[in-house]
């Protein structure tokens, strides 16, 4: 069993290297995002009129009580019925993104208000406009305050970036679908499929195979006809 | 749309099945890092640890394509209920102990000093107080779990997601079908913690602030 | 007589807490209804004896009797606890409760007393520390005074044979200091046996039958309060008196 995991590991390095790279660039891709429309969502909750904060809270409270796979995969098979499309891969960052968002603006938004309460009159009484408050006394120190969560944001996003293997997964799935039923080959492709299933989890890796490829064009040819049809 | 209730149905029953496993754990290894001695602590500390930081899908990963390569063979649905059960016990023992903890070591002295024995002070004193700091974090992880429960879809269980996936392959309407699930889950969160607050707030006690526990 | 007259008999105990050692052989007893204060500086080992007295902490050596059960080598430690009354300097009321449940809890759970036994006798220690309309708030609504007043109905509520007081007053703003020390004074002449940690010299002066002065782990002196104040036998128990005198006062009484 432990040789096995050896030999694994010592064989397979680099694709595990690029499986981890691919993990990091994703979370890093989402956090950063995230951070930024997340501060944006937790001000315009705070300090706009009713009728914004009713929305960003509406889209928060959605964003928070759905599954993000189910989020995602809004994005990846029903965008396309709007003629929307986007890979498995832009699927999923988009969804970390929209979810990294959510969360981090409820936790900004608790850092606002407790910073909020005495900074802002303080700072009024200075003779600052509200707006003047908002950016040079409650941001600087909001951001500060925020800093800890990013840990935990990161770790939750890099854990949650597996999800993009299911999604990667459906990607393959249904360009085998499409091939098998072309060339009526289930038992190899499904093969095929299976193996990549265990061995790689880069989607991108499974699309460069040369075989596929080509097929691939033919298919979405094919499915540009039929929604014309 | 049948098809869609027995979906939700399997969800709501991973679920469930998923938090009972977790609570079942949680329970007794909160007890343990509260209470128990140093190397029970460590171990609980290990368990923690390794299962709080592999993602989800990875568990269950481990536990369906994993564990038949050591002759432990199960079908997608115990799998996924006893990968998301593991994990769940987690962090709903670190819920636990969190809420054990904040609670002030004068109340179990004082119910010492009654003559009370250890279990009856946990019993009377100190659960009744640490029940309601846990209440809210856990209707949090209740909801965790809920999502998480898509998780299933990825071996194949036929929940809610799938169910829907189902469908769309002979509906083509994928917009439409995604869009309900979303629907039905949200639906299925928010009840669930409009319900749980309104027990905390039924639970309330003046001037005993659970906030400031959590914190 | 016999040694069994004593409600509580402590010889020769020792505690120590790492290389830090607390308590260097105290002797000392106790008789029925006595109210005995103990004073000294502070980290002298005066809470922890009452700690080690039941057994929240055990002690090194030495042994405790009460009454003649040898409480260090006692197996049922939990009945006996429930005969000795205790009360904290930070209260320990249980958040959860109202005081009127905080003085029943423990005739109901320890001593499986019906309830309505319970909230009867509940109603007369309440009655007796004069907090009967606050029966039913909870500790949080409650001024420290108060809850201190609580704290002592519920170790009344045991029927202990002997109150331990852990600085009952310490943690209480001056102005309500007075309100707890006259109920201990009330439990005093009711003739309850009492021992008292505490710096409220007027209290231990007035009331007390016996003080004891502890130092570094030792029983420097013990006397009546008049023997103490007038003339101790111990350079060290008259300086220190004089000094908390200056301090906290001589009390009203």
């Amino acid at each position: 069993m432990f040789n096995n995991i050896v030999e694994i590991v010592v064989n397979h390095w680099p694709d595990f290297l690029e499986g981890v790279g691919m993990t990091l660039l994703m979370a890093m891709i989402a956090m950063s995002l995230g951070t930024f429309f997340g501060t944006i969502l937790a001000f315009l909750k705070v300090y706009s009129n009713k009728f914004v904060v009713s929305i960003v809270s509406g889209f928060i409270e959605i964003i928070r009580g759905t599954p993000m796979l189910v989020q995602i995969f809004i994005f990846y098979f029903g965008l396309p019925v709007y003629g929307i499309r986007m890979t498995a891969f832009g699927a999923c960052i988009l969804g970390f993104i929209i979810n990294s968002s959510a969360y981090q603006a409820e936790y900004t938004r608790g850092a606002i208000q407790s910073i909020e309460q005495n900074q802002m009159t303080a700072a009024r009484s200075l003779g600052m406009t509200r707006n003047q408050s908002i950016f040079s006394v409650i941001l600087p120190q909001t951001i500060k305050r925020a800093i800890p969560a990013w840990t935990n944001e990161f770790i939750y996003l890099l854990k949650y970036t597996s999800l993009a293997y299911i999604v990667g997964a459906e990607e393959l799935m249904e360009k085998a679908k499409v091939i098998a039923s072309r060339n009526f080959l289930f038992l190899k492709i499904g093969k095929e499929t299976g193996n990549s299933w265990y061995g790689n989890r880069q989607i991108k890796k499974i699309a460069s195979k040369q075989k596929l490829k080509k097929l691939l064009k033919k298919k979405e040819k094919l499915k540009n006809m039929k929604k014309v049809a | 749309m049948p098809l869609l209730l027995k979906g939700t149905l399997v969800t709501i029953e991973i679920t469930f099945l998923t938090l009972a496993i977790g609570m079942l754990i949680a329970v007794p290894v909160s007890f343990g890092q509260v209470y128990g001695p140093k190397w029970g602590k460590v171990l609980i500390g290990i368990y923690e640890k390794v299962l709080r930081s592999i993602p989800g899908i990875v568990i269950l990963f481990l536990i369906y394509y994993g564990l038949p390569r050591v002759g432990i063979q199960m079908s997608p649905f115990l799998a996924c209920v006893i990968g998301l059960g593991l994990r769940s016990g987690a962090y709903q023992s670190q819920i636990f102990r969190g809420a054990i903890q904040s609670i002030d070591s004068t109340q179990m002295r004082a119910s010492r000093s009654l003559g009370m024995s250890k279990m009856q002070g946990f019993r009377n004193v100190i659960f009744p107080q640490a029940f309601r700091v846990a209440l809210p974090p856990w209707a949090n992880e209740f909801t965790i779990v809920l999502k998480d429960s898509s998780f299933a879809y990825a071996l194949g269980v036929t929940e809610l997601l799938r169910q829907g996936r189902y469908i769309i392959s002979t509906t083509y309407e994928p917009m439409l079908i995604f869009l309900t699930i979303a629907a039905i889950y949200f639906v299925i969160t928010f009840t669930l913690n409009k319900s749980l607050q309104a027990l905390e707030t039924k639970l309330i006690i003046p001037g005993f602030d659970i906030r400031e526990k959590i914190q | 007589m016999s040694e069994n007259k004593h409600i509580l008999r402590v010889e020769n105990l020792r505690k120590s807490f790492g290389d830090n050692v607390v308590l260097k052989d105290v002797s000392f007893t106790m008789d029925k209804g006595e109210t005995k204060v103990i004073i000294g500086p502070s980290g002298t080992g005066k809470s922890t004896l009452l700690t080690c007295i039941n057994q929240l902490v055990k002690p090194d050596s030495g042994t405790i009797y009460l009454k003649d059960i040898n409480v260090t080598k006692a197996e049922e430690m939990n009945k006996i606890r429930a005969r000795i009354g205790f009360v904290f300097q930070d209260f320990g009321l249980f958040s959860h409760l109202t005081a009127m449940r905080n003085v029943m809890i423990g005739p109901v759970k320890v001593q499986k007393m019906n309830k309505e036994d319970a909230k009867n006798l509940a109603y007369e220690e309440l009655k007796r520390v004069g907090l009967l309309e606050h029966a039913d708030k909870y500790p949080a609504q409650l001024s420290g005074g108060q809850k201190q007043r609580v704290g002592i109905a519920r170790a009344l509520a045991m029927q202990p044979e002997l109150i331990l007081f852990d600085e009952p007053t310490s943690a209480l703003d001056p102005e309500l200091i007075g309100e707890v020390l006259a109920v201990m004074k009330d439990l005093a002449d009711n003739k309850m046996t009492m021992l008292i940690v505490t710096h409220e010299m007027g209290f231990a002066r007035t009331v007390s039958d016996e003080i004891i002065f502890m130092e570094d782990g030792v029983i420097v002196e013990q006397g009546t309060p008049e023997k103490l104040f007038k003339n101790p036998e111990h350079k060290r128990t008259g300086e220190f008196l004089f000094k908390l005198t200056e301090l906290y006062g001589e009390g009203d009484e």
